[in-house]
């Protein structure tokens, strides 16, 4: 059976994966995203706290994948709750990092002009410093999405949904004929969800980055 | 106390002293500065100018004394409504890049919870106030805008919600000069229309003399060394520091203080249509004590000047030479002397503002004036 013929053949079944995929990465990068903006604007505020932050961010990133899904089995057993979690620490750094960077950019002539108009400090964060940073935060979880859609097929490793199954179904009937079909197709579904994500995330920074800095 | 006898803004004992320094930023400054009028802080840089201005809408807040605006005491006042109260300009202007013009000129009425109707003719009123036209500007952003554009709605935001008092940290300070001037006299036209008690920083002399109706020359800690109109400090610096400050040359930067309107203008120049008839402009200017003819367009604008000979030439257009100083009569006499140098000529043509021709200015002209003003102020110095 040639791969072609696999792929119609399976169509079904490597679909759903993908969209298991989508989904397990959709909801780990959104929680990334809500904690690594409250992280970053922490570490933009308080200078003392911005080193430990940072650094513990980056560590999360060094540890092998396969060591962090394991980790959590203790805690949260197999499933989806440890690929989350896991999910979540790793796409943490480039969110946090790029919060910071945005933040630290924008102009601060600019503030202190909104400043001296009698602008309050929470409307001053929402109604300029954070669509001035947003672009750059933006890029962050588009970085933090193409990481951690490679990384979430380690996740089936752990019962994780998604097309890592398809991928380790194949290694371990190594030697078959099937083998390579299954790694191949597991592999190729990953390429385009992140291609899907991509496209995604360009379409989302046109419409949500203000026309005046676009 | 009447009103009118209140001071705008009343700096009282006002210091600032930041942690771990051994001098105060501002010591114990003293000030009132009465309504409708240019206050301008000029001082070396690092003298604690800005510092004293931001004292006042408490983007610092003062280690001891007492600011009052308008007679109320507002040091322990809420900020952000007073400095709702306040306009503010920087020299960076600091336009909200993501909104528009309209929006970034709206952002303290916004605040202030107008209406949107009342928002929007008011953000028409001021682009017109400031010269650009509603229509085109309103949805621009400030990418779009050239700098000296940009100043202008800087200027038209601080002035949105119509507050007494504006404070301007250099606002000319990084505009190429010839638009710095064109800024300035604007500037000094809308403010006779607005009437706004204005605190102005400075570092430049020059710009303190041509502005301000009032003038504070400040030393280290925002120290007042004089404060006193232009006319007087010029005539009689207080101390060898400001004489210092106001540099070589105070005779010439006497003819800031004066415009071009109030010197009396040579009327008595003849003028001809430069689409009319040659021979007839000939005769009028045998007839006349004249040299030269000056030709002007339809709408009454300066265009060449000719003599006799060039009168005899077939096409007017390209007769004689184009006039080389022109200047508004609102311009200063330093000014006008300036474009006298530059173009090389002994006379500037004075237009209006819509640019048709009103007179001639002469050098001897302006160093009369310079010399008169001098005599003026020697006089008024004279202990009776």
């Amino acid at each position: 059976m040639d791969f072609y013929e696999y792929l119609v053949d399976n169509a079904e079944p490597l679909s759903q994966e993908a969209l298991d995929h989508i989904v397990v990465v959709g909801i780990s990068v959104g929680i990334a995203l809500v904690l690594g903006c409250a992280l970053g604007v922490l570490a933009h505020r308080s200078p003392r706290l911005r080193p430990p932050i940072l650094a513990v961010s980056a560590t999360l990133l060094t540890i092998p994948s396969l060591a962090l899904f394991a980790m959590f089995i203790p805690l949260l057993g197999l499933g989806t709750p440890p690929a989350v979690v896991a999910l979540v620490l790793y796409a943490l750094l480039p969110i946090v990092r790029n919060t910071v960077v945005g933040l630290g950019s924008v102009d601060q002539s600019v503030l202190r002009a909104a400043r001296g108009m009698g602008m309050g400090s929470w409307r001053r964060f929402l109604r300029i410093e954070l669509p001035l940073a947003w672009p750059v935060v933006l890029t962050g979880v588009r970085v933090s999405t193409q990481v951690v859609v490679g990384i979430a097929a380690i996740a089936a490793l752990v019962n994780g949904p998604g097309l890592g199954n398809e991928i380790f179904r194949g290694l371990r009937s190594l030697g078959s004929p099937f083998a390579l079909n299954l790694v191949l197709g597991g592999t190729l579904g990953i390429v385009v969800v992140a291609l899907l994500f991509d496209a995604f995330f360009i379409a989302l920074r046109r419409l949500t980055t203000a026309r005046g800095i676009r | 106390m009447t009103s009118q006898a209140t001071p705008m803004i009343r700096l009282d004992e006002l210091t600032k002293t930041y942690r771990g320094q051994p001098h105060p930023a501002v010591d114990r400054v003293s000030m009132d500065m009465p309504r409708g009028e240019i206050i301008v802080l000029v001082g070396p840089s690092g003298c604690g100018k800005t510092t004293t201005m931001e004292l006042i809408n408490r983007l610092i807040e003062p280690t001891s004394g007492r600011i009052y605006l308008d007679g109320d005491d507002v040091t322990r006042a809420d900020p952000d409504s007073l400095r709702r109260r306040i306009g503010y300009v920087i020299q960076q202007i600091g336009l909200f890049p993501h909104f528009t013009v309209a929006e970034n000129i709206a952002t303290v009425p916004k605040l202030l919870g107008w209406d949107k109707k009342k928002i929007g003719d008011r953000v028409d009123e001021l682009l017109d106030m400031v010269g650009m036209d509603p229509s085109e500007f309103r949805g621009r952003y400030p990418k779009q805008l050239s700098g000296g554009q940009r100043q202008r709605i800087g200027v038209a935001r601080a002035m949105a919600a119509d507050p007494p008092v504006m404070l301007m940290d250099e606002p000319f300070g990084a505009i190429d000069p010839i638009t710095r001037d064109r800024l300035q006299n604007e500037f000094l036209r809308l403010q006779q229309q607005v009437q706004k008690t204005i605190v102005f920083v400075t570092h430049d002399i020059d710009e303190a003399i041509k502005l301000g109706d009032r003038i504070a020359i400040l030393g280290e800690r925002s120290q007042i060394a004089q404060y006193d109109t232009p006319a007087n400090i010029l005539a009689s610096p207080a101390s060898p520091y400001v004489a210092d400050f106001i540099g070589a040359g105070a005779s010439l930067k006497r003819l800031h203080l004066s415009q071009v309107s109030s010197v009396e203008l040579d009327t008595g120049c003849v003028t001809a249509r430069i689409d009319g008839d040659a021979e007839q402009a000939r005769e009028r200017l045998r007839a006349s004590e004249r040299a030269a003819l000056l030709l002007l367009d339809a709408d009454g604008r300066p265009q060449r000047w000719v003599d006799a000979g060039d009168l005899s030439s077939t096409d007017l257009f390209k007769a004689g030479e184009p006039v080389g100083a022109v200047v508004e009569s609102t311009s200063t006499l330093s000014e006008a002397l300036n474009a006298m140098l530059t173009s090389n000529s002994g006379v500037a043509v004075v237009i209006d503002r819509s640019g048709a021709f009103q007179g001639l200015l002469d050098f001897e002209t302006v160093m009369v004036a310079a010399r008169s003003e001098r005599d003026f102020y020697r006089a008024a110095k004279v202990p009776s």
